[in-house]
């Protein structure tokens, strides 16, 4: 019997065999899915900022994309992953409202996911598919095993990347 | 930027935002009664302040599909607010408020899809009510505040939040939220959020000698 994990927001959760992550909901965040797909050990991270150098109040780790990827892929590897056979695939960083104002917070989906391509490629594991940008939210779904990504969205077909 | 963080102010920050959301709530009900021409009742709203993985679990769910109104602030106070209600409720005050001209079946609100007319009527609620809290906010601090024009998003509770909880998120781990029921003949829940930057924080609390 599989389970499926879920994943809130500013989290990450790692899995293998049959059980699957979940987050819900992704808007100007962005889900970064990673596994190993020798060993099937994978996990999903939910970011909600690009940077933690950026900001004072930091020490939530899970809530940004660079201090997030890292402490996954290093828990990935406690588990028995193979940093150098981790693959990633990423979804989310829509804009939910257009352009009001001069906010900065606005752009922060792409932000997001321009730091978590950054953060990965510095962790040197390619990004094999993204559904990324837009403007509408999406549920997804990780499974280590086969690295199925699910990505469901309100009014559109359900996708696997 | 200064050091304080959404923490240290928040003990403060939420009995004003109480009282706020008492005045708001009183002169949002009067608007909303006059534009959808019922009587309306609004209870006491409550003020919260939550985790980031709680706040899809308090709206209903991550996954139930809500209207959300988003607008800028600027002036004397700088930062956005967001007023959210389920798409459901919405519906039915696009149908009050358009008395007939356009009537959605509320059962089957979740699958209909808002063209141009309902959402500039949802705006036009979001206006109000945004509207008044800022007209509350403003009346007992003596500041400036000029609301942008307000946009509209229609998706998942979650995506919809992640925007205002990105901007509680430069600041700390929590989000502050009013929930404020009201009724007409159905029951219909909203949440009010606003966030203003870290100095119109200082800027409100200080104009209210609490600072």
């Amino acid at each position: 019997m599989s389970n499926i994990i879920k994943v809130g927001m500013a989290d990450w959760k790692t899995c293998q065999g049959e059980d699957g992550v979940i987050t819900v909901g992704l808007g100007s965040c962005v889900g970064i899915a990673i596994r190993d797909p020798r060993t099937g050990i994978g996990g999903l991270a939910h970011i909600m900022l690009p940077d933690s150098t950026e900001i004072h109040n930091n020490s939530n780790r899970p809530k940004f994309a660079d201090t997030g990827i890292t402490d996954m892929v290093e828990a990935l590897t406690r588990m028995g992953a193979s940093r150098f056979r981790m693959v990633a695939k990423i979804a989310g960083g829509a804009q939910m409202f257009a352009g009001v104002g001069k906010n900065d917070a606005i752009r922060v989906g792409e932000r997001n996911v321009l730091a978590s391509k950054k953060k990965l490629m510095e962790l040197r594991i390619p990004i094999l598919a993204e559904d990324t940008g837009s403007t509408y939210g999406r549920t997804v779904i990780f499974y280590p095993k086969n690295g199925d990504f699910h990505i469901r969205s309100i009014g559109l077909p359900e996708k696997i990347i | 930027m200064n050091d304080l963080s959404m923490e240290q102010i928040t003990s403060q920050y939420f009995d004003v935002l109480k009282e706020l959301g008492n005045i708001g709530a009183g002169n949002a009900t009067t608007a909303l009664a006059q534009l959808m021409g019922s009587k309306i009742d609004m209870s006491v709203p409550q003020v919260r302040l939550l985790e980031f993985q709680e706040v899809g679990e308090i709206v209903g769910g991550e996954e139930r599909i809500m209207v959300g109104i988003y607008l800028q602030v600027e002036g004397d106070v700088e930062g956005s607010m967001m007023f959210i209600i389920d798409k459901r409720a919405a519906a039915h005050m696009v149908n009050k408020l358009m008395a007939g001209m356009l009537v959605i079946d509320e059962n089957k609100a979740e699958e209909y899809n808002f063209g141009e007319m309902e959402c500039s009527a949802v705006k036009e609620v979001g206006n109000i009510i945004t509207g008044a809290y800022l007209n509350a906010l403003s009346g007992i601090t003596g500041l400036k505040i000029f609301p942008s024009v307000p946009q509209i998003g229609i998706d998942m509770a979650g995506a919809l939040l992640s925007v205002p909880a990105v901007e509680f998120g430069i600041y700390g781990d929590n989000i502050l939220l009013i929930q404020t029921n009201f009724s007409d003949d159905v029951e219909l829940d909203g949440y009010f959020i606003m966030i203003p930057d870290m100095e119109s924080y200082e800027k409100i609390l200080s104009s209210l000698g609490v600072m």
